[in-house]
């Protein structure tokens, strides 16, 4: 066969399946790919060959006994480092995790392995998802795979960068304000958060818990279809797992067919703030949808652009008191134990002072603040109330159209360094990912074109009402292979060759 | 609009306290600011008005998730303690919590 790591995850356990190729070469071959170019992309946090080997060898041997594989069998994918998986480190991105081994597998992880999917490694992001460019991860930033000296998106920038730098046709990422869709927008990747509930957050590392979503990221809509089907399903081991059936996400990515379809673009998700190359692409994709026999509607969600501004309250109220644990008895770091004598409130304090980075710092004072005595009702309180409006935004939109529309980020890539030290600049880049959060709808991230001014790749936001993540996929992959047409080749043959 | 309350040196020095960061005293001006500008920006929820809407707490309306009330196999003491700093007779080994007297 031609080279592995070009093919897509359905093509990848395809030629498994038939005995075309194997899951062990195809191991080898991503992580050939790994090592020659990660040195210079860094999605990987840790990379753990011997565990890939033996996962893909058992795939092997599986098929040689004659038992019949899983869809996604000898498949490797790449899992962001905010789930824990046994025998490996799990950092978060965090110093005061550093080393830590957790003992038990989340239920992601625990389904993928059970399905055969090759974990080649942990991702890098930023620091326990905190963030839009993966910089404030304690171990470096990733570079964006179309321009190394650009930002490959946040929080989970390392899973959308390894998968756009085809050192994986999967990875899992992680979405409390857009950290799957914004990472999939500036690398021309594809990226979902499931309804909230959707996919069990049992050994994801907590930031806010009723915002935290996993889900898949891929280079094709049906590959993040595959992969979401794995994954997700009720959960015993998590209270807030959706008892019900997930809906046929395989079927609607394979079906691709939107005659017919109401589909929204959301008015106030968009023009102003909004960079014009991903307008002009955003709307050509619009007229796309159009041709192919969708009927397109405006609508309007008012409170949308309070949206931020609640997400930027809640979010950090939950994380304050969710990293809280992280305070040097159970695991992880620990510092200044042996300064003087001191007592252990002093080492926690040592300790997180230590352990945590500047973002991680802002955003747990910013919660302690919104959760004091005398704040709480202006700005706990007020968030929740806006939190409401949100979701009946959402419920009064879905009255119009089957699904809802907009650019996934304002901006292509930016560059490194540029928003670093400019908290509230950074915040910007989620305006319209967040609302899907706060309302625990889903929403995907996939490509649409490179901005002329720039060359950098454009993302459109596809959102449904909770527990209809099937119309993302059905919606995704009609204009997926629309766009292919127009373009002849995917967008990611169009990258420079790293 | 809501008045913000700019944040002061000793606020942040409090809130660190609070949230038990110990942070260094060069940094408290600097950590100011950025939060002032912060809480200046997400003030805008109160240009809502929503007195008579509900609080969400959480996306779905799910309460009371309860499992069966039956032993189960879970982490045994020595996986539980496998990532722990320090260790002392199979527990968790802290430094003192009581201060002197």
């Amino acid at each position: 066969m031609g080279d592995l790591t070009r093919l897509t995850a359905a093509e990848t356990a395809a030629a498994v399946a038939s005995g075309e190729t194997s899951a062990v070469e195809v191991a080898r071959a991503h992580l050939d790919r790994i090592a020659a170019v990660d040195d210079r992309v860094h999605a990987f946090l840790h990379v753990d060959a011997d565990g890939a080997l033996a996962a893909a060898a058992a795939v092997d041997d599986a098929r040689a006994a004659g038992r019949a594989l899983s869809p996604l069998a000898g498949v490797p994918l790449a899992l962001k480092d905010v789930l824990t998986q046994t025998g490996v480190p799990t950092t978060c991105g965090s110093r005061i995790l550093e080393g830590w081994r957790p003992p038990y597998d989340a239920t992601v992880t625990a389904r993928l392995k059970a399905a055969g999917v090759v974990i080649l490694g942990k991702t890098n992001m930023d620091e326990f998802a905190m963030g839009s460019s993966t910089e404030h991860s304690a171990y470096g930033p990733t570079h964006n795979p179309w321009d190394l000296d650009r930002i490959p998106g946040g929080s989970g920038g390392g899973s959308a960068a390894a998968v756009a730098a085809f050192e994986a046709p999967l990875a899992i990422g992680t979405d409390t304000g857009g950290s799957i869709r914004q990472p999939a927008a500036v690398t021309g990747t594809v990226g979902v958060k499931p309804t909230y509930g959707g996919v069990s957050r049992y050994g994801l590392v907590a930031l806010a818990s009723s915002l935290d979503q996993a889900g898949p990221c891929s280079r094709t809509v049906l590959d993040a279809a595959l992969l979401h089907a794995v994954i997700g399903g009720h959960d015993p081991m998590d209270s807030t797992s959706l008892d019900v059936p997930v809906p046929d996400v395989v079927a609607a990515a394979r079906r691709a067919d939107v005659r017919g379809l109401r589909i929204g673009v959301v008015r106030e998700l968009g023009g102003e703030g909004y960079q014009a190359g991903v307008r002009q692409r955003f709307d050509e994709a619009v007229e796309l949808l159009t041709g192919l026999g969708a009927e397109v509607v405006e609508v309007s969600a008012p409170h949308f652009p309070y949206a931020l501004a609640a997400y930027y309250l809640i979010l950090p109220s939950e994380c304050s008191s969710n990293l809280a644990k992280f305070d040097g008895v159970r695991f992880g770091l620990r510092v200044g134990e042996d300064v003087g004598d001191p007592s252990i409130e002093q080492v926690m304090g040592r300790t997180r002072a230590a352990g945590f980075g500047a973002e991680a710092t802002r955003r747990i004072m910013l919660g302690t603040y919104a959760l004091s005595a005398g704040y709480y009702d202006a700005y706990y309180g007020q968030a929740q109330k806006v939190r409401t409006l949100i979701q009946r935004d959402f419920a009064a939109a879905f009255e119009q159209a089957d699904v809802l529309i907009s650019p996934t980020a304002p901006t292509t890539a930016f560059r490194l360094g540029e928003k670093l030290d400019d908290p509230l600049a950074m915040y910007l880049n989620d305006v319209a990912t967040i609302p899907a959060n706060l309302a625990g709808t889903p929403g995907m991230s996939l490509p649409v074109g490179l901005a002329p001014e720039d060359g950098l790749p454009v993302g459109m936001q596809i959102m449904a009402p909770a527990m209809a993540d099937d119309r993302l996929y059905n919606v995704g992959a009609a204009l997926e292979a629309a766009l292919l047409d127009t373009w002849g080749r995917p967008i990611l043959e169009g990258a420079p060759a790293l | 609009m809501a008045d913000t309350p700019a944040i002061s040196r000793d606020d942040v020095a409090h809130l660190a306290r609070l949230a038990r960061i110990d942070l260094p005293e060069d940094s408290l001006d600097h950590y100011a600011e950025q939060l002032g500008v912060i809480l200046g920006a997400v003030a805008q929820v109160s240009e809502v008005a929503a007195d008579d809407v509900p609080a969400t707490s959480h996306p779905m309306p799910l309460v009371n998730v309860f499992r069966a009330d039956v032993v189960r196999p879970s982490l045994t003491n020595a996986e539980a303690l496998s990532g722990a700093p320090s260790v002392e007779d199979e527990r968790f080994r802290v430094p003192r919590i009581l201060d002197e007297e």
